[in-house]
């Protein structure tokens, strides 16, 4: 099945530096056989800091940069987190875990909840995850583009490639929640394979004008009760809409810089002249 | 002289007054909410490609059924904005379900209908042109919201101030 994605950074500025400490973040398209696509955008954050839209909305102003120290206010940030004791709960558990040190390290997790719909219209709870199948690291550097250098002189060597697994909520296990993670003993199922063999450049890659709305699901997946998800795609369209006229901003919406693109072609096709391919198979 | 539509426009007109009201409001609901965007979103879509098919049928049904002729107590002037204000409501069921297609075609957007049924593309994946269409689409429906308050302006003053009975001609029932 073919894959079209893209690879992001956290934080507002695109211009920033790549930095080990920003939030990784992998947004993809599946392209499913019947015309259907599939989008999620994924973080390497084990959670989301944030667990409703008006929690990440006061968010962006209590960790907005201070312009005469270029930190956010220590004050602001404390009355913050002192409202949303979940949200300091989750920046503990990021900041105790060792971060990925590049892109092919990364684990990216699709945070918020979904529903898997059978055929006899019967739900399941579940969240994925994109384990990587490499090991892997990135030199650190003072080289503004390092994380995106290394990924894609790694990618040129040899396909990149994750395992997706599914894992299964139980009855009880929050699904309106981003910031609480599900006991870990869930069942996990492994359901296929993502290569990402192939990179594209910003200026003529498909990818660059998506919009990686996580609510762009195939029938047999619906949206959780997570009141995220539906902000997410409202405000996505919104940022969308600006077009190019502020480019600026609509690259800013999941907050990336630089992006490269990585792009696929069908599964079996040769990999004549250079050309293809990120797939997922079974 | 019949003095009423046939019953047929008749339905046709108060079904889609219905669609088309839910449509505007649900149009300014979803750009205004986060919570109900994607519920909203869900039912715009199909809500709006049903109109486009039933303007269609509307429209043969109106060049092979015509109108009664319009009461006496409106002037020449007044029978031409009404048929031409007929005729814009028309062009904007056709073409404001059309450029929401092509806005979503453009971005790439899928256009699920329900389950797995969804449309094709209509246009090439271009973002600038996504943005034109997009404040097109809501220009469209601001000008649609306001032909459609001079349609029902236009009648209460008939039906109320000068009580010729126009609203008869439309009436779900029939008149003898």
């Amino acid at each position: 099945m073919p894959v079209l994605g893209r690879f992001s950074l956290g934080g507002g500025n695109p211009f920033a530096p790549d930095a080990v400490s920003t939030a990784r973040g992998l947004g993809l398209q599946f392209s499913l056989p019947d015309g259907e696509l599939w989008r999620t955008a994924m973080l390497h954050l084990p959670v989301f800091p944030f667990r409703t839209p008006e929690a990440f909305y006061e968010q962006l102003f209590a960790f907005r940069p201070d312009p005469s120290t270029g930190q956010p206010d220590p004050a602001k940030v404390q009355a913050f987190l002192a409202h949303h004791p979940e949200s300091a709960e989750v920046l503990k558990v990021i900041k105790s875990q060792p971060a990925p040190t590049g892109f092919g390290d990364a684990t990216f997790h699709s945070l918020n909840a979904f529903r898997f719909i059978n055929a006899a219209n019967e739900s399941t709870p579940v969240r994925w995850i994109l384990t990587p199948a490499q090991p892997w690291k990135t030199t650190l550097s003072q080289d503004k583009d390092f994380l995106f250098d290394a990924l894609i002189a790694q990618i040129h060597r040899q396909p990149l490639q994750w395992r997706l697994i599914v894992i299964i909520g139980q009855p009880g296990d929050p699904t309106n929640d981003a910031t609480i993670p599900w006991p870990a003993e869930r069942q996990q199922l492994d359901v296929g394979t993502l290569t990402l063999d192939r990179v594209e450049s910003d200026e003529t890659s498909a990818a660059t004008d998506l919009n990686f709305d996580p609510l762009v699901l195939p029938a047999g997946i619906a949206p959780s009760d997570d009141p995220l998800l539906s902000a997410r795609s409202a405000v996505f369209a919104i940022v969308h809409k600006t077009g190019r006229r502020n480019e600026a901003a609509a690259r800013d919406h999941a907050s990336r810089r630089t992006q490269r693109r990585l792009k696929a072609c069908q599964p079996n096709s040769p990999p004549s002249r250079g050309c293809c391919i990120g797939r997922w198979r079974r | 002289m019949p003095t009423q539509f046939p019953a047929f426009s008749r339905l046709l007109h108060w079904t889609m007054a219905a669609m088309i009201l839910t449509m505007l409001f649900i149009g300014v609901a979803m750009v205004a909410s986060l919570g109900s965007y994607h519920v909203l979103v869900s039912i715009h879509r199909p809500l709006g490609i049903a109109i486009l098919i039933l303007v269609v049928v509307r429209f043969v049904n109106r060049l092979l059924n015509p109108p009664p002729p319009f009461p006496a107590t409106m002037s020449r002037a007044e029978c031409r904005v009404a048929a031409a204000s007929e005729f814009l409501m028309y062009g904007l069921m056709f073409v404001l379900p059309l450029v929401g297609w092509g806005m979503l075609s453009a971005a790439r957007y899928p256009i699920v209908l329900f389950g797995s049924v969804h449309l094709p593309f209509i246009l090439p994946h271009d973002v600038m042109l996504y943005s034109v269409l997009r404040i097109a689409h809501t220009f469209l429906a601001y000008l649609f919201f306001l032909t459609f308050i001079a349609h029902f302006g236009a009648i209460l003053f008939h039906t109320l101030i000068v009580r010729d009975g126009i609203l008869k001609r439309m009436a779900p029932w029939n008149i003898r």
